[in-house]
């Protein structure tokens, strides 16, 4: 039944996803925490987050820890499988069949009329995981987290993200405990 | 019979494709993968030009999905078809399912322990900033009319405030923004032959 659940609604995601993992954020927190018998609350999201984020490779393997919690490795499994088969099969055949659409202007016309969609919910994401981390009687010492790391990469253009968010990792032990 | 892609070079092995790709999913720490793609498809393996990597650039970040793996499925299917786009996808993906895998059961054995919970809170909340730089610096770089942001400003708006489910925000805000970048407002015909009366 959890299974089947998993299955359901990660692959509900994947096909949502336009624009990425941080853009299916929000629709993702709403349905995995809004699951009455999967147990995962905002602050488990966050965490489940936080393990995607210091994983290498793309940060929604996250899924994979979530199905686990729901599952164990059998929804691990099927939780993986079911946020990315059918993005992949999608992406196969659509680039087969791409370059018939060469200069077609309305091709452009849906990448010019997508691209500030799919900024407007990489924001949502951001808001999404910030209403999950930066909450509590801490929440001051999290916004001044986000707000270091946030002028870090966009002041300073060659920052490595991968460090900053370990370093994030390092401070919260120190100042979060 | 449709017509293929430029043909690809020299036949590679699956084997191959899966290891370039293991590299790239084991190493692309934090975001910015395409930067690793680039460097390793294009600079060393040269499987792609560079007109070739944003042609499978431009799908990927159409499609639904991650770029990451959309990239690792369609250069993967170009070199040698379905098996590859599956090497491709496994390479990607398997160092980092592993770790969060190994991750997701230490946390589940310890989700009582201050440490661990102070560790990914703080992870949680350096995510933040991460994740609002990414997305301004992609914002700055695609989007240039007042119209891109009020159909940003809308998009949020729905989301993050009255959280309408995202299956109707794309089927209502996704065709709306197309219609208004619709072909003969985006691009004005210059040849002259094809006039179109002005709106």
């Amino acid at each position: 039944m959890k299974l089947l659940q998993l299955l359901g609604i990660f692959s509900l995601l994947s096909v949502l996803a336009i624009g990425g993992g941080t853009a299916v954020l929000p629709e993702m927190k709403a349905l995995v925490t809004g699951q009455e018998g999967w147990g995962i609350d905002d602050a488990q999201f966050r965490d489940i987050y936080a393990i995607g984020q210091l994983a290498p490779g793309p940060n929604m393997l996250m899924v994979i820890a979530i199905g686990n919690k729901v599952a164990g490795f059998p929804g691990a499994l099927v939780a993986f499988l079911a946020f990315f088969a059918p993005a992949c099969v999608i992406a196969i055949v659509t680039s087969r069949i791409w370059n018939r659409f060469e200069g077609s202007q309305w091709r452009l016309a849906i990448q010019r009329g997508m691209a500030p969609i799919v900024v407007g919910l990489m924001l949502a994401g951001t808001i999404a995981i910030a209403r999950t981390a930066i909450v509590g009687k801490n929440s001051q010492i999290c916004l001044a987290f986000a707000a270091v790391v946030f002028i870090a990469l966009y002041f300073g253009k060659k920052m490595n993200p991968a460090l900053l968010i370990l370093a994030g990792g390092l401070m919260g032990l120190v100042f979060l405990r | 019979m449709s017509e293929l892609e430029a043909p690809a070079p020299a036949r590679v092995g699956i084997l191959e494709i899966f290891l370039t790709f293991l590299a790239i999913g084991a190493t692309s720490f934090g975001g910015g993968v395409v930067a690793y793609l680039r460097s390793s498809l294009v600079t060393k393996k040269q499987w792609l030009d560079d007109e070739g990597f944003l042609a499978a650039l431009e799908i990927s970040q159409a499609l639904p999905g991650l770029n990451a793996t959309n990239m690792s499925v369609i250069v993967g299917d170009r070199l040698r078809g379905l098996p590859g786009a599956v090497a491709g996808f496994l390479g990607i993906t398997l160092p980092g399912a592993i770790i969060v895998f190994v991750l997701a059961l230490f946390y589940a054995n310890n989700s009582g322990n201050d440490a661990v919970n102070a560790v990914l809170k703080g992870v949680g909340a350096a995510s933040v900033g991460l994740l609002l730089a990414v997305t301004l610096q992609i914002g700055h770089k695609q989007l240039e009319h007042r119209l891109d942001m009020a159909i940003v400003a809308v998009t949020l708006v729905l989301v993050s405030f009255v959280h309408v489910p995202l299956l109707y925000v794309l089927l209502v805000v996704g065709p709306i923004a197309v219609l208004l970048y619709r072909p003969h407002k985006l691009t004005p015909d210059t040849s002259g032959l094809d006039k179109k009366p002005l709106d």
